[in-house]
């Protein structure tokens, strides 16, 4: 805590901070909502980094996230997260607009009626559930694609479950490490 | 996990009905999503104002990031240049001798073609050139087959428009921005293209796999004449693509035509080259003649 360019850099943000007692400390309500909103949304945004892809490989990581947020932190976000998230991840995956806001929706419900029922689970239930869920996501995905346009076969979407099956645990870690950070205070 | 603590609210009137509440906002949110979604299905353009205006904010950062992927690429070729300057120096010189001679003949085929065509009334209008601009992101985790063009309606594109980059097509305009604008890739399944062989002229059609492939399917029945190698390029046929753009080489020949990998990689393009659309005054004069979808139907 003696580091002064930490104390440099925290002084204009809590002013005084120093000298408080760290006992009985009150952690910031933005840093608690702001951090899993903000993960989720910049998940979503990943199809805008410079990845040319020849093929849909590259995982739904919004969905992901919010899979993993729901899971690991159950009543952090309410049961109709999935309209707002999906909808801004419309924006951004090339999908029909709407058709993740329907799919994610879905998803939070599925999970809701899960949790009421396997009430104590691990990490490979966890897992599984998610894992079961993007395959659901990606498969409807697709279907709804089909409503719109002409698309290729199912077969196209092998390696992006594949990927995004074995990619969660991966998602849940940075999720967890971002839950440590959410609630330091 | 822990179960939630208000899974039973118990004699809390309060507490019940905000977890009613609770599903019911979630169903009602998924019916409305539904409702946009048939919105969206219905009329596919309706929400191109909200996607290009994700594009537009998001734009910025694709620009910085591909401008980093394209200079680290670069030192790579840079520095693998310099080991063996003095031998290419050499290859190359050689080369440039002997296609010197071939260059002035093409040259002059090209005249006289010109001077055939103006003799027999073929009004040629070749393609011009609208604007360049690079790819700058791609729809990495939908079935498809998008990439974001770095410029839009500043550089007067507009809906339709064929791109190309230096080895082939890359597909056409489906949306513009201000700045940036959507192109549809010759793999999306959606996009069909007129092609023909190079070496004799037969008639194609392409349509996207969506894993990087194309599917020719020559429009004569019967079994594909197509073999390994062949070159495929645009037939101009139906107007949109100009003709003579390189399109795709076979990989190998299917039952009912071939599996063809696209000459243009959008992920190794420098340079997208976005084109007039061949022929539009011809469609133009079309459209104003006959609208789509309002032909009369001429009684027997």
């Amino acid at each position: 805590m003696n580091n002064p360019v930490v104390n440099v850099l925290r002084l204009p943000l809590r002013p005084g901070r120093e000298y408080e007692s760290r006992f009985d400390r009150e952690q910031s309500t933005l840093k608690m909502l702001a951090i899993p909103i903000a993960s989720i949304m910049l998940m979503s945004m990943a199809t805008t980094l410079p990845l040319l892809l020849a093929q849909p490989v590259l995982p739904p990581l919004g969905l992901m996230m919010l899979l993993a947020w729901r899971l690991m932190r159950p009543g952090l976000l309410p049961m109709w997260a999935g309209l707002p998230f999906g909808l801004f991840d419309d924006i951004f995956s090339g999908q029909p607009f709407g058709s993740a806001g329907f799919i994610w929706s879905l998803a939070m419900i599925a999970i809701e009626l899960i949790d009421s029922r396997a009430i104590w689970r691990d990490h490979l239930q966890d897992w599984l559930i998610a894992s079961l869920l993007i395959v659901f996501a990606l498969l409807l995905g697709l279907f709804i694609a089909s409503l719109a346009h002409a698309v290729p076969s199912v077969t196209v979407l092998i390696p992006q479950i594949v990927l995004s099956i074995l990619l969660y645990p991966l998602i849940v870690r940075i999720c967890a490490r971002l839950d440590g950070w959410r609630l330091a205070t | 996990m822990a179960p939630q603590p208000n899974r039973r609210p118990g004699f809390s009137r309060k507490a019940q009905y905000s977890l009613f509440a609770m599903y019911v906002i979630a169903v009602a949110g998924t019916a409305l999503a539904a409702l946009l979604l048939v919105i969206s299905i219905a009329d596919p353009t309706g929400f191109s104002a909200l996607r290009s205006a994700g594009a537009e904010v998001t734009a910025p950062v694709s620009r910085f990031f591909n401008s980093i992927r394209r200079t680290t690429k670069d030192i790579g070729g840079n520095m693998s240049a310099y080991l063996d300057a003095a031998s290419k120096n050499a290859a190359l010189t050689r080369e440039a001798r002997k296609t010197r001679v071939k260059l002035i003949e093409a040259q002059a085929i090209k005249t006289e073609n010109a001077r055939l065509r103006k003799l027999l009334n073929i009004v040629d209008d070749s393609p011009e050139r609208v604007a360049v601009g690079r790819l700058i992101s791609s729809t990495g985790s939908s079935s498809r087959r998008l990439a974001t063009l770095s410029i839009g309606s500043n550089y007067s594109i507009v809906s339709a428009q064929p791109v190309r980059g230096a080895d082939g097509l890359i597909g056409r305009i489906i949306e513009v921005g201000p700045t940036t604008a959507r192109v549809l890739l010759i793999t999306d399944a959606e996009n069909l293209v007129p092609v023909m062989r190079a070496s004799d002229g037969l008639p194609a059609f392409s349509t996207g796999m969506a894993n990087g492939m194309v599917i020719i399917k020559p429009i004569e029945l019967g079994e594909s004449p197509f073999k390994p190698g062949d070159l495929i390029v645009t037939s101009g046929n139906g107007g949109l693509y100009p003709p003579n753009i390189p399109f795709a080489r076979v990989l190998k020949a299917t039952s009912d035509g071939a599996l063809a990998r696209p000459m243009a990689d959008p992920s190794n393009t420098p340079y997208a080259i976005v084109l007039e659309s061949y022929q539009a005054p011809a469609r133009a004069l079309q459209q104003e003649a006959a609208p789509d979808g309002k032909a009369e139907v001429v009684p027997e």
